[in-house]
């Protein structure tokens, strides 16, 4: 463990979160002395959420079936073991829902009450969507909270907001962007953003990645 | 509980401010305390809707101010300290002065994997029935208790409409309070924005929750 932690992001006190630190340092130690946790374990634990599980994961998901009419088909009607066969599953991932945005509808996914997240295919949530400002508003007023990310959409556009209020974790299918007829699932997934499958962003455009 | 958690549709928290390539977790004590209640779930013999609720019961000014695994690292200290794992005294000591309870098990480092695979999937099997088809009216029953619910506040007493049937599942107010998975069949709710929000709501938008069959009535 660092003895050199900073924490610059949240605007709190710093002698707060130092507080924090400690504690989490003095837990740390009491469990192993115990014999409740192993080190080791959860090294193990960090390394996943950091390396192996991410955004990357849902990207790859999208891309093929953005590529792949059957499997598309087959993420739409039951995501959980359509995921599967790419080995993605488990944890805060056993019941996943696809959500298909069409020219008529824009999904996006919100935890009102805590912070569900598809993890298998996403990796653990960033700090705003766990924040009091998207939690309040993405149910209330989902037009500002996309324009707070910089997204404006047709006013005729209808949008569909899921509160993950149970288990079931929701993975937003965007829309395939244009200009992208022949490519490859590898090239396809560099366009698949982490805001696009949770609804509030929008793929890259060919151009984009082309800068 | 109607607690500080329970966010959608107040007001006065501002904008939402994305952070530009986001680390995955914001200092070290951050990862410890994330791996920390990962690995603690299974000797300390909590559930998930144990830990939410641990998470949760607190002053909303102090749910409000906290950061998120500061709120996930108090509720781990509360939960050990209510089992009696962990005492006030060690860790103010840093060390173990008592010896260990006795656990079920631990989490080994070459269980890791395996266990985050299998996951903790909440569907159960049923013999009766649903209540409600796709397509039946229901209004959101108002219910206000003190102990964990899923059921937000800004749908309670609001008339949607049942989008599916997704199965049966544990029920968290029963299993947060120890009491039982007491499986019951879920639902995905839609309501119009402007049922839940009046004038003030997008006529664009339909807003759901998943809501257990005992959060609902005939509409």
């Amino acid at each position: 463990m660092s003895d050199h932690d900073h924490d610059h992001h949240h605007d709190h006190d710093h002698s707060e979160l130092s507080e924090t630190q400690l504690r989490v340092r003095a837990l740390e130690t009491v469990l192993t002395e115990k014999g409740y946790v192993d080190p080791a374990a959860l090294d193990l634990l960090i390394e996943t959420y950091e390396k192996k599980v991410g955004p990357r994961n849902g990207a790859r998901v999208v891309a093929k079936a953005w590529a792949d009419p059957a499997y598309r088909a087959r993420l739409l009607k039951d995501a959980t073991p359509a995921i599967a066969e790419i080995g993605y599953a488990g944890r805060q991932g056993e019941h996943i829902v696809a959500l298909e945005n069409t020219p008529k509808r824009h999904n996006m996914v919100v935890c009102t009450l805590c912070s569900c997240y598809p993890w298998p295919v996403l990796g653990l949530p960033p700090v705003w969507y766990k924040s009091a400002p998207y939690r309040s508003r993405a149910v209330s007023d989902p037009r500002g909270v996309l324009a707070d990310f910089g997204v404006t959409l047709p006013k005729e556009t209808e949008i569909r907001i899921w509160d993950s209020t149970a288990e079931i974790r929701y993975l937003v299918l965007p829309m395939r962007p244009e200009g992208t007829e022949g490519w490859s699932e590898e090239k396809l997934a560099d366009l698949v953003t982490r805001d696009s499958m949770i609804g509030t962003g929008l793929p890259k455009s060919p151009k984009d990645i082309a800068k | 509980m109607n607690g500080g958690q329970d966010l959608g549709g107040t007001h006065g928290h501002g904008a939402v401010k994305p952070e530009p390539n986001e680390p995955v977790f914001h200092g070290n004590w951050e990862k410890r305390a994330f791996a920390l209640t990962m690995a603690m779930a299974m000797p300390g013999g909590w559930n998930l809707d144990m830990s939410r609720f641990a998470r949760e019961n607190r002053p909303p000014g102090e749910y409000l101010s906290m950061t998120y695994y500061q709120i996930w690292f108090a509720a781990l200290e509360t939960m050990l300290k209510e089992r009696g794992l962990v005492a006030e005294d060690e860790i103010a000591a840093g060390h173990s002065l008592y010896p260990p309870k006795p656990v079920k098990r631990m989490l080994s480092p070459g269980d890791v994997e395996k266990t985050l695979h299998r996951g903790g999937p909440t569907e159960r099997d049923t013999n009766t029935k649903a209540a409600f088809k796709p397509g039946d009216k229901v209004r959101a029953k108002n219910i206000n208790p003190r102990t964990h619910t899923r059921l937000p506040r800004y749908v309670r007493g609001r008339v949607g409409t049942i989008e599916r049937i997704i199965g049966c599942h544990v029920f968290p107010d029963s299993n947060a309070a120890g009491a039982g998975e007491n499986p019951q069949w879920l639902y995905t709710v839609r309501f119009d924005g402007r049922e839940l929000w009046g004038d003030e709501g997008d006529p664009t938008s339909k807003i759901s929750v998943d809501a257990w069959e005992p959060y609902l009535e005939p509409a």
